[in-house]
Formats: C-alpha cells, structure tokens, sequence
C-alpha cells in the first residue's frame, strides 16, 4: 500500500523532514499500526511514536483517533496537540 | 460563513460592521479577539510563529463552522485566524456571530472558540530571551472544549 506521509511543528523539526512517500508492509492498515512500523527505525522516531508522547494524526485532512483505517492512495499527518486561537 | 487563514492583520471594526449590515433581522453581533500576550510561561515573548496545515485548516473551521449552526440559530458567522510570524499585541484571530438575539451568538461564538483551540490545526512557537520553544496544549483548552459535548 502507498501512502505519503506528512510531519507538522515539533515533529516536523525532530524527524527534519515534512513529507514522505511510504510502501506499507502487509498488516500496516491503522494509525497505531503506522506509529508502531515509524517508531521501529528507532532513534528520535522511536521516541516520538512509541506511544509515551501525545501524536495526533489526520487521514486526509480528518482528525482521527489511533483506532483509524488506512487505505491506499491516502494522506496521513502526524502532529503535536493543536495550539492555535 | 465564511473562514480565512491569512498572514495579514485584520480591520476587526470592518468586519463587524460588514456582518452587521448584512441584514436588518440580526439583532445581535458577538466577536472575540485574541492577541498575542507578551509574557507566557513566566517567560518574555518577543515573536509568536503560527504554522499550520493549510489543505486541513479551511476544512476545519469550516466543520467548526457547520457544527455551530446546526446547534444554534444563527445568521451568519466569520473565523479569521492569522499565521506566520506575530509580535505581541498583533491580533491573531477573529470569531464572530450574528443572530436575531444575543443568546444564541454569545453561545456559538464561545463554542467556535473552544473547537477552534482544540481542533484546528495551527502550532505556535514563541521566541523569548530563553530561546525558541513551541507552546504547549493546554488541559484547560480541552476541557473547555468537553464542556459542549454533553450539551
């Protein structure tokens, strides 16, 4: 499965980048599943997505909670708890 | 309805009155405006950065929008929410209401706020004498938010 990948304010600056195309292994069909697979090439990702800080993450520009299906061709962002107003 | 993300300031006396004039059944008009403090944290802010997620922004406050106006009966509504880099005193954003009586736009108008605080997507990052850092989410924020979930 393809999907792109995009990283938002802190982070965005942890991993230094702000997009990427992923080819998700077989079984990689959630958010948590996705956190678990980046969190796996260990370092800052490990930090950030192995569940001890607070992702929130959108699938084509929806907020959706870990629990959310991931499908082919989708967008899928990762950011910090929104700070704005 | 309308929503604008924008990197310019906002004539907030304009587009109160703009809202106002749009019909003579409004008999009430609510605004909030937020402005950039120049303390946070214990700390002096000399700028405020917003970034944001531009293809998700318009949606959400859109959605913010729609949700307001299926709860109350309103006439018409305006979100302006500013980015990129801001000093203190710079105002940030603009929610408005309008409706036949204040009630019903004093409530959406502090819903709008709630959800907007929650759940768009805008980060601030402030630099101080001590450095740059990004702000956090706050509690308060959310549980602001929770409020309108059982109503």
């Amino acid at each position: 499965m393809n999907i792109k990948v995009l990283y938002f304010a802190r982070i965005k600056e942890s991993v230094n980048y702000s997009t990427e195309d992923l080819v998700l292994p077989t079984g990689v069909t959630t958010v948590t599943a996705l956190k678990n697979h980046l969190a796996e090439r260990g370092g800052t990702w490990a930090t950030l997505f192995d569940g001890q800080q607070m992702v929130r993450a959108a699938i084509n520009h929806e907020l959706v909670e870990n629990m959310a299906p991931i499908s082919e061709g989708d967008e899928v962002a990762f950011f910090p708890p929104v700070t704005g107003g | 309805m309308s929503v604008r993300v924008q990197l310019e300031d906002f004539d907030v006396a304009a587009e109160l009155r703009a809202l106002r004039l749009a019909s003579a059944e409004i008999g009430a008009v609510v605004s909030f405006v937020g402005q950039v403090r120049d303390i946070n944290d214990g700390d002096d802010v000399q700028t405020l950065t917003l970034e944001h997620y531009p293809e998700m922004t318009t949606r959400a406050l859109e959605k913010i929008t729609q949700e307001a106006q299926s709860r109350w009966d309103i006439h018409d509504s305006l979100i302006i929410h500013r980015v990129g880099t801001l000093k203190p005193q710079d105002q940030i954003v603009l929610v408005a209401v309008t409706s036949q009586h204040r009630g019903e736009a004093f409530k959406a108008c502090e819903f709008m706020m709630d959800y907007l605080k929650t759940q768009a997507p805008f980060w601030k990052k402030e630099a101080t004498s001590q450095g740059e850092r990004w702000v956090d989410a706050k509690l308060s924020d959310d549980e602001a938010q929770a409020r309108w979930e059982s109503e």
